[in-house]
C-alpha cells in the first residue's frame, strides 16, 4: 500500500481539483484530506458521513477564578501571552492591594526578574485582587502555569479542537475532518487522518492513498509527508510559483521523499513554464506534465465533478498522462 | 492603523491585494509599512522588489541541558507536553525541533541543570521599497515555529502609520497571530465553491476574534453568485472586487503589480482604504 500526497507550497494552484481527479481515475483507493485548515475536497466527492468522531489535539489551561489568589506566577511564566488580566478586574484594586507603588522591590531585585518580584511582593503580604485568566486562542497547552500555580487554582483540561470523519464517496471511501474554528494542532489532526487512511486501506485491501495537503511548509505540510511514497507538487508558471516550488521541494528532499512536479495553468507564462522546468531539473525533480489553464477547473467545481468526469477535451487526457506516470512510477 | 488581508482558502490573491494596496497609498503620499506574515511561503518581495537594508535570524529559545549538574529526576520530562525532552537516569535527549519554547523544563529543574540557547527558525528582512516600508519573515525549511516569527515580524508595527500584514491561509495558529490586534480585517475570496467554502471558515474565526472585517473578490467573473450571495445574507460588505482578466494574470506571473499594469487600478485601492476607514468609523 502506497502513500501519494498532493502539496503545492503556494495555494490555489489546484491541488484539490487535481486531487479529485486521481480520485475519480483511481482503481483502488482511499482518498484522505489533510488540508484541514480548509478542507474543499468533499465539495467534489459529495461524502457521505459513516462515522463522525471527535478530535481532541491536547490540552489547555483554565483558572479557576475563585481560587485565584493574584499573584501573578502564571503570567511570569507564560511565553505565550496567553495570561491576560480579567478585564473586569478593577485596575486601582489590582494586583497589590495596599501597595505605594514605591517599587522599592522592583529596583532592588539585582536581577529583575518578574517571578523574584512577584514572590517578593507576596511574601510581604501584598499580593491582591487581581483575576487572571487564560486566552485559549493563545494557549499552547505547555502545563507550565498548572505546575507553578502556588494554590493549584489552574485545570489542565483536554479540548475537543475538531471532528473527523470517515465517509463514502462514489471513488471510495474518504477520510477528512472539520477543524474547529481558530484552532490548533492542525498537525495532529493531519498525522490522525492519515494513520485512519492506512487501517481502512490494510482492512479492505486498498493499494493507494491519494493525500490532498496543504498549502506552505510548515508543520500541517511536515505532518502529510512524513514517510509517505510519493509528493506531487501542483505548481504554476508565475515568480510566487517558482519561488514556492524550490521551499518546498527544499522540504520534501530533507525529508528523502521521492517528488514530481506538475505545472497547471502552464500557458498563463509559457516562458516561465520553462524557468520552471529548467529549476525542477536543477533540484533534481522530474515535471510530469503541464496543465493548460481551463475554465473547466472552476465549471466543474460548480457542478461538484471531478475533472475527468465533467469533460474529456485536453485538460482530461493530459490528466490521465499524468496518472499515468504516477502509476508508472509506483510500479 | 493595522489593516490584515487574510483568506481562508490559499492563492486568491491575499499578496496581490497587499501589495497593491501599499504602493497605492504610498504613491499617493501616505506613510506605509507592508509586513509579509506569510512567513512559509513569502512572496510580497517579488512585487515590491524592495532594497533590504537589514537581514536578522529569528531565534528561539531551546533547552541545553549540563549533564554533570543533573541529577536525573525526570522533572523536565514529566513536563514537557511536546515530548521534546526525555530524561532517562543517566542521559537527556533533548528534540530540539519538537520544542515550544515554553521554559517549562528550566523552571522546573531543581539543580540548574537546563539552560536556554538560541535556535533559529528563520529570518527577518527590513527594508524599503518605493516609499513603502517593507518588512518579511521567511521561515526556515523543516521548521515549524511559524508563530513565533510572525510575532518577531509584528514587532515592527508602527502605531502612527498605516501597517498592512500580509497573513497566511487557512484558520489556524499562523493565521491567529498575525491578525491578531488588527483594527480591520481584509478577507480575501474568489466566487467559486472553494472560495466560498474557505471564506465562511473565515469569517467564523475573524468573528471569534472580534474584528471588523470587510470581503474582497478577485478573479470576479470565474464562478458564480454565491459569494456574493453569502455576504449579502450575513452583511458582509464587499470593499473590492477584481475581475479575472488575463492580462492581470500574465503580469502578476512576472511580478508586475496591478497599479504598475492598469495605474487607474491606483484610485480603486485608495477607495478601498478610504471606504475601510469609513467602516471603522461607523462601528
Amino acid at each position: 500500500m502506497k502513500e501519494l500526497v498532493i502539496i503545492s507550497g503556494k495555494g490555489g494552484t489546484g491541488k484539490t481539483s487535481i486531487a479529485a481527479a486521481f480520485a475519480s481515475l483511481a482503481q483502488n483507493s482511499v482518498i484522505a484530506d489533510c488540508d484541514v485548515d480548509a478542507a474543499d475536497l468533499h465539495l467534489v466527492l459529495s461524502p457521505t458521513i459513516r462515522k463522525r468522531s471527535d478530535f481532541s489535539g491536547g490540552k489547555k489551561a483554565f483558572i479557576h477564578t475563585d481560587k485565584c489568589i493574584g499573584c501573578g506566577v502564571c503570567l511570569s511564566h507564560c511565553r505565550f501571552g496567553a495570561v491576560v488580566q480579567d478585564d473586569n478586574a478593577d485596575e486601582t484594586a489590582s494586583g497589590l492591594k495596599d501597595c505605594e507603588n514605591c517599587e522599592h522591590c522592583k529596583r532592588s531585585c539585582s536581577v529583575r526578574d518578574r517571578t523574584l518580584i512577584r514572590e517578593m511582593q507576596q511574601s510581604m503580604g501584598l499580593a491582591g485582587s487581581t483575576i487572571f485568566r487564560i486566552d485559549s486562542f493563545a494557549c499552547q497547552g505547555c502545563k507550565v502555569c498548572v505546575e507553578f500555580c502556588p494554590v493549584n487554582a489552574i485545570d489542565f483540561r483536554l479540548v475537543v479542537n475538531g471532528e473527523w470523519f470517515i465517509s463514502d464517496t462514489r471513488f471510495g471511501p474518504m477520510v477528512h475532518a472539520k477543524l474547529g474554528i481558530a484552532e490548533e494542532n492542525s498537525g495532529k489532526l493531519v498525522t490522525l487522518i492519515r494513520k485512519e487512511a492506512k487501517k481502512i486501506a490494510e482492512e479492505q485491501n486498498k493499494d493507494l492513498i491519494i493525500i490532498d495537503g496543504s498549502p506552505g511548509i510548515g508543520c500541517p505540510v511536515i505532518a502529510s509527508i512524513t514517510g509517505a511514497d510519493l509528493v506531487l507538487v501542483v505548481t504554476e508558471p508565475t515568480l510566487s510559483g517558482k519561488h514556492d516550488l524550490e521551499r518546498v521541494a527544499k522540504l520534501t528532499s530533507n525529508f528523502k521523499i521521492k517528488t514530481l512536479v506538475c505545472i497547471n495553468k502552464a500557458d498563463i507564462n509559457p516562458e516561465m513554464s520553462g524557468i520552471i522546468e529548467q529549476q525542477a531539473a536543477e533540484l533534481g525533480l522530474k515535471v510530469i506534465g503541464k496543465i493548460p489553464y481551463d475554465e473547466a477547473f472552476t465549471k466543474a467545481q460548480l457542478m461538484k465533478a471531478a475533472l475527468i468526469e465533467y469533460t474529456d477535451c485536453e485538460i482530461a487526457e493530459k490528466i490521465k498522462t499524468i496518472w499515468q506516470k504516477i502509476l508508472y512510477e509506483f510500479a | 492603523m493595522i489593516i490584515s488581508v487574510a483568506s481562508g482558502k490559499g492563492g486568491t490573491g491575499k499578496t496581490t491585494i497587499s501589495t497593491n494596496l501599499a504602493m497605492s497609498l504610498a504613491i499617493a503620499g501616505q506613510q506605509v509599512q507592508y509586513l509579509d506574515c506569510d512567513a512559509e511561503e513569502p512572496n510580497g518581495h517579488i512585487f515590491l522588489k524592495p532594497n533590504i537594508e537589514t537581514t536578522e535570524d529569528v531565534t528561539v529559545g531551546v533547552p541545553e541541558v549540563d549533564l554533570k549538574k543533573c541529577t536525573g529526576c525526570g522533572k523536565c520530562g514529566q513536563l514537557c507536553q511536546y515530548c521534546a525532552i526525555i530524561s532517562s537516569q543517566n542521559d537527556v535527549l533533548v528534540f530540539e525541533n519538537l520544542c515550544h519554547s515554553c521554559g517549562g523544563c528550566i523552571a522546573i529543574c531543581p539543580s540548574g541543570a537546563i539552560t536556554e540557547k538560541q535556535r533559529k527558525i528563520g529570518t527577518a528582512q527590513f527594508g524599503k521599497s518605493n516609499g513603502v516600508y517593507f518588512g518579511r519573515g521567511k521561515l526556515d525549511i523543516g521548521a515549524i515555529q511559524t508563530p513565533a516569527l510572525i510575532r518577531h515580524i509584528k514587532k515592527q508595527i508602527q502605531e502612527d502609520i498605516i501597517n498592512i500584514i500580509d497573513a497566511p491561509p487557512g484558520t489556524s495558529c499562523p493565521v491567529i497571530t498575525a491578525v491578531k490586534g488588527s483594527d480591520f480585517v481584509l478577507l480575501v475570496t474568489e466566487p467559486t465553491p472553494f472560495g466560498l467554502n474557505d471564506l465562511e471558515l473565515a469569517v467564523g474565526m475573524i468573528r471569534q476574534l472580534k474584528i471588523p472585517f470587510a470581503v474582497a473578490i478577485n478573479r470576479n467573473g470565474i464562478g458564480d453568485d454565491s459569494v456574493i450571495n453569502y455576504c449579502k445574507k450575513e452583511n458582509i460588505e464587499v470593499l473590492l472586487q477584481i475581475p479575472d482578466d488575463r492580462k492581470i494574470a500574465e503580469n502578476y506571473s512576472r511580478g508586475v503589480m496591478i497599479v504598475e499594469a492598469i495605474p487607474d487600478y491606483r484610485q480603486k485601492f485608495l477607495k478601498l482604504y478610504e471606504d475601510i476607514q469609513k467602516l471603522r468609523k461607523n462601528l
